[in-house]
């Protein structure tokens, strides 16, 4: 740990926290013009179907109402919403309106009025006729149903990603290092099982929210609660087949991401109407639409085989997947691959692993990228395998997985082979406190392979559980971002960045990196973020990217920056630009003469020089060679009621190595917030249908998140850590923190009971049941 | 039909339709601090004071609210941004967008039980529901929040 930081590695105030708790308008409904047109989308009552007429003439004569539109009025383009890099690994399979409709909410027209009633009311009176087409709503029965959701023949991938539509996969993948069968043939003990994660909703307190205008010279304005900006407007200008430079996308605050606005849910509507009516336009979900209409988790099915030696030694994994993308393939390659890159590396000492399998479609809500983005479904199967495999060889999982865990120094084949939607890079990890995190943890939770599980009353049983992860720090080689820092009179800088603050405070700690590299104050830099017009190019806020790579970009400006300043001065004195040395507030000489200081010579550049006066700007961009995994060991404690089944976690301890902390409070509340959401997935959240493929979870009422009530404790702690190719040692943490509970909370239910369940979500009643099925088994081996 | 209503102490009169929401009514009214959140008063962001009482404005008449006094944050707002200074420094802020509800509802908490047990603040905000963070920090901030208050 080489530096002495002055403005990160410790916790500063988010920048923007008191105007949002004293309600300054700040959001995008905040600013939609008063004018501007409500667009209610008349979307599909039906699973699957074929519009075969669309009457709009009443709806169209209703006072108020300004534009019906429907696929007549649309070309018919196939895009993707995902927003990835580009070519997108993701197919281009959906339409922005479609004569097809092929889940329960899919886009079938459009109502603009001058209010949502009368939106509403002229909704009601568009009459469609639907014929209705048999669904595929198993994701199990998907491959080669008679059903084919995708016949159309436009729609296409990008690159090879095993997209086969007439079969309903979206695609499809397989690696192998080293000969799998054989080394399983061999091995002492194996263990073979089959895990199932649910679909989960992110549930954003903020609606999917969109308004759009054309400003004076006619250009298509967005103003969105969008995680990526840049994306946004490459996706509508290929699906709308309007120049770039004609459009215009800003991010306001947004309330809550968490993947789910990284992909075009709103923009594309209220830019039809904009563009039709010429008047501002905007789309304001409704809850039931964010559940029902935008994307969910993937669903998946995992088989997973572990061999081992006698003595723990794990020597050969294979996991095998099949993920449910919905309706449309967003992110279907890269969220199922990621479930394999983002696991496997953690058990790095196996002479050979395998993982492939499909994406398919089926007739329900399409799945997108959210929080964990495959490695939390691809975490749960492995760490529940993990302890399985220990229980086999009768050696306590702590120990297990400290004899075969990854560790500074050493890489895995699999980052090479395997990346997002194509081949990884290679990479040795510079930085792994794992076996820290390990340790901490334990002592934190208390962990005894002896007394795991107690009764506390009757009937009444505390436990333990534990599993380890790993994430990554954006892609490499496709992520890039960029900033742009100018020197204004008084001596502050504008940072302009392209990344994307979605809540987590990423325009804090930007500032405070563009601070401590320039040797300033964090409150001399003030912050521009996230517009296409006025920004720097940033892929946006996904993949545990803008610490890494928005934060590594700020690190070049700054240096760039002081670079140019060291220049300006040099020229003013007429010294070589060699002696001239700056502390952050004086320019002096190497003998220490003193030159001038940082606010007289920021006033001088723009009055005072003459002819040499200039305005003094640096930019910096950043793409990761590799993508350092942030780690983090996490141990729970449950009490679970055996005669209810029902599970409630007492303490959640987490111990993170995310290198450097920029911002210790504000890593911790990004731990914790992923912690809270990954306990909601392992306990209750899950997405549920009708036999129709009708959404039952489709409000708060039906669909609970984690309240205040619901954990008792959580402890999180960070390793000591220190990663070169950072900002600063920084690492990502977005991520990491919702990865372990799934497993971590089902060992410790194991533990407690005997029990293992092996499909998501933990309820009450799947765990009595698990409880009574052990029983039997038992009474029956007695 | 015609209301009026008291807004954090002005006196405003409305022409709405009978099923109109108040959070719309407000919202519509130039009182954006009102978040959206779910449409069905169960996450809390909408909160706002009915005579002194926190409800859920998303799912409460307008025409309920006719003669009544309604506070939103802005009109709590020194008390609101002494709670930010709390939550600022304890790092419990993310997105925000549940912050001015729960800052109301930590207003009415605090009328009602002036020192709460944990158990109480968990149970009182229990509708006020933040999916970003894992309530930790905010729980830190509300405890110190009222220690000062009280001191």
């Amino acid at each position: 740990m080489p530096e002495q930081f002055k403005e990160v590695a410790r916790s500063r105030a988010k920048i923007d926290g008191k105007g949002l708790v004293v309600g300054r308008p700040a959001y995008t409904d905040d600013f939609a013009p008063r004018d501007a047109l409500v667009v209610h989308i008349i979307r599909s009552p039906h699973a699957h179907a074929h519009i075969l007429s669309i009457d709009t003439s009443a709806a169209l004569k209703l006072p108020g109402v300004a534009s019906v539109l429907t696929y007549k009025d649309v070309a018919r383009i196939p895009y993707t919403r995902a927003g990835q890099g580009h070519p997108e690994p993701s197919p281009h399979d959906k339409f922005i309106l479609d004569e097809f409709v092929r889940y329960v909410g899919d886009e079938v027209a459009l109502v603009a009025a001058v209010d949502e009633v009368t939106a509403r009311d002229a909704a009601a009176l568009v009459k469609v006729e639907y014929e209705i087409l048999p669904a595929v709503l198993d994701f199990e029965n998907a491959i080669d149903n008679p059903v084919i959701i995708h016949p159309e023949p436009e729609i296409h991938d990008m690159f090879p990603i095993g997209f086969e539509p007439t079969r309903n996969v979206a695609a499809a993948y397989t690696m192998e290092i080293g000969d799998v069968e054989a080394i399983l043939a061999d091995s002492d003990v194996t263990v073979e099982r089959t895990y199932y994660t649910q679909a989960q909703a992110h549930v954003a307190l903020e609606p999917h929210t969109a308004y759009t205008y054309l400003d004076l010279h006619g250009r298509l304005n967005v103003v969105t609660s969008t995680q990526n900006p840049f994306h946004t407007r490459r996706l509508l200008g290929q699906a709308l087949a309007i120049p770039l430079r004609n459009i215009r996308v800003q991010k306001p605050r947004i309330g809550g991401g968490f993947g789910a606005k990284q992909h075009v849910h709103v923009e594309p509507y209220a830019a039809l109407v904009t563009l039709a009516t010429g008047r501002p336009a905007k789309v304001v979900m409704s809850r039931k639409e964010v559940f029902e209409n935008t994307f969910s988790r993937h669903q998946m099915r995992i088989d997973i085989r572990i061999g081992a030696h006698r003595d723990g030694r794990i020597r050969v994994i294979d996991m095998q997947v099949l993920s449910n993308t919905g309706a449309y393939g967003e992110h279907a390659l890269t969220v199922f691959m990621v479930g394999g890159s983002k696991t496997l590396p953690l058990y790095n000492k196996v002479e050979a692993v395998r993982f492939g399998g499909h994406i398919v479609y089926t007739n329900k809500i399409p799945a997108g990228a959210f929080r964990g983005y495959g490695a939390i479904q691809g975490n749960f199967a492995l760490e529940s395998a993990v302890d399985e495999l220990a229980q086999e060889l009768g050696i306590d999982a702590l120990t297990l997985r400290t004899t075969n865990m990854i560790a500074e120094g050493e890489t895995s084949e699999v980052f090479k082979i395997m990346g997002e939607g194509g081949e990884g890079v290679e990479m040795v990890v510079e930085s792994c406190k794992l076996d820290y995190c390990v340790k901490r943890g334990s002592s934190l939770i208390g962990w005894n392979p002896s007394r795991l599980a107690y009764e506390i009353a009757p009937g009444r049983i505390r436990a333990k559980g534990m599993a380890i992860a790993m994430q990554g720090s954006g892609i490499p080689l496709i992520d890039m971002g960029s900033a742009h820092l100018e020197l204004q009179d008084d001596g502050f800088f504008k940072l302009h960045i392209g990344a994307t603050d979605l809540g987590t405070g990423s325009d804090t700690i930007l500032a405070q990196i563009a601070a401590e590299e320039l040797g300033v104050s964090s409150d001399d830099i003030v912050v521009y973020a996230s517009d296409t017009d006025q920004t720097p190019y940033d892929v946006g806020a996904y993949a545990s990217s803008t610490t890494y790579v928005s934060g590594n970009a700020v690190v070049k400006a700054a240096r760039n920056m002081k670079q140019a300043l060291r220049e300006a001065v040099a020229d003013k004195f007429n010294v070589g630009i060699d002696i001239v040395q700056f502390d952050g507030s004086r320019f002096t000489t190497s003998d220490g003469t003193f030159l001038v200081g940082l606010k007289e010579f920021s006033a001088d550049t723009l009055y005072h020089n003459g002819a040499k006066m200039k305005t003094i700007a640096a930019s910096g961009s950043f793409t990761g060679e590799k993508s350092p995994p942030p780690y983090m060991a996490g141990f729970v404690e449950i009490e679970l009621d055996v005669e209810t089944g029902k599970v409630d976690v007492v303490d959640y301890a987490a111990v993170v190595d995310c290198g450097t902390t920029i911002n210790t409070n504000l890593a911790r509340i990004q731990v914790e917030g992923g912690l809270l959401q990954g306990i909601g997935m392992a306990l209750y959240e899950d997405v549920r249908y009708t036999e129709s493929g009708h959404m039952l979870t489709n409000d708060m009422m039906q669909y609970k998140i984690p309240t205040r009530q619901d954990v008792a404790k959580l402890t999180v702690e960070f390793a000591e850590s220190y990663e070169p190719s950072g900002p600063f040692g920084a690492k990502s943490v977005g991520e990491i923190g919702i990865d372990t509970p799934l497993a971590a909370i089902a060992n410790a239910i194991f533990n407690a009971t005997g029990a293992r369940i092996r499909e998501l979500p933990l309820t009450p009643p799947r765990v009595l049941a698990a409880i009574q099925a052990a029983r039997r088994t038992l009474d029956s081996a007695n | 039909m015609n209301i009026t209503i008291t807004i954090n102490g002005r006196e405003r009169s409305f022409d709405i339709r009978p099923a109109d929401m108040l959070a719309d009514v407000l919202r519509d009214a130039g009182f954006v601090e009102v978040k959206k959140g779910c449409d069905t008063g169960s996450c809390g962001v909408c909160t706002v004071l009915l005579d002194g009482t926190p409800i859920p404005s998303c799912s409460y008449f307008a025409a309920r609210a006719d003669g009544h006094e309604v506070t939103t944050v802005g009109g709590l707002a020194s008390e609101a941004a002494e709670l930010a200074e709390y939550l600022v420094a304890e790092g419990a802020d993310q997105c925000g967008f549940c912050a001015p509800g729960f800052a109301i509802t930590v207003h009415a908490m605090k009328k009602e039980f002036p020192s709460p047990t944990d158990e109480q603040i968990r149970h009182y905000l229990a509708g006020n529901l933040c999916r970003c963070s894992g309530y930790e920090g905010q729980m830190r901030a509300i405890k110190r929040y009222l220690e000062a208050s009280n001191a």
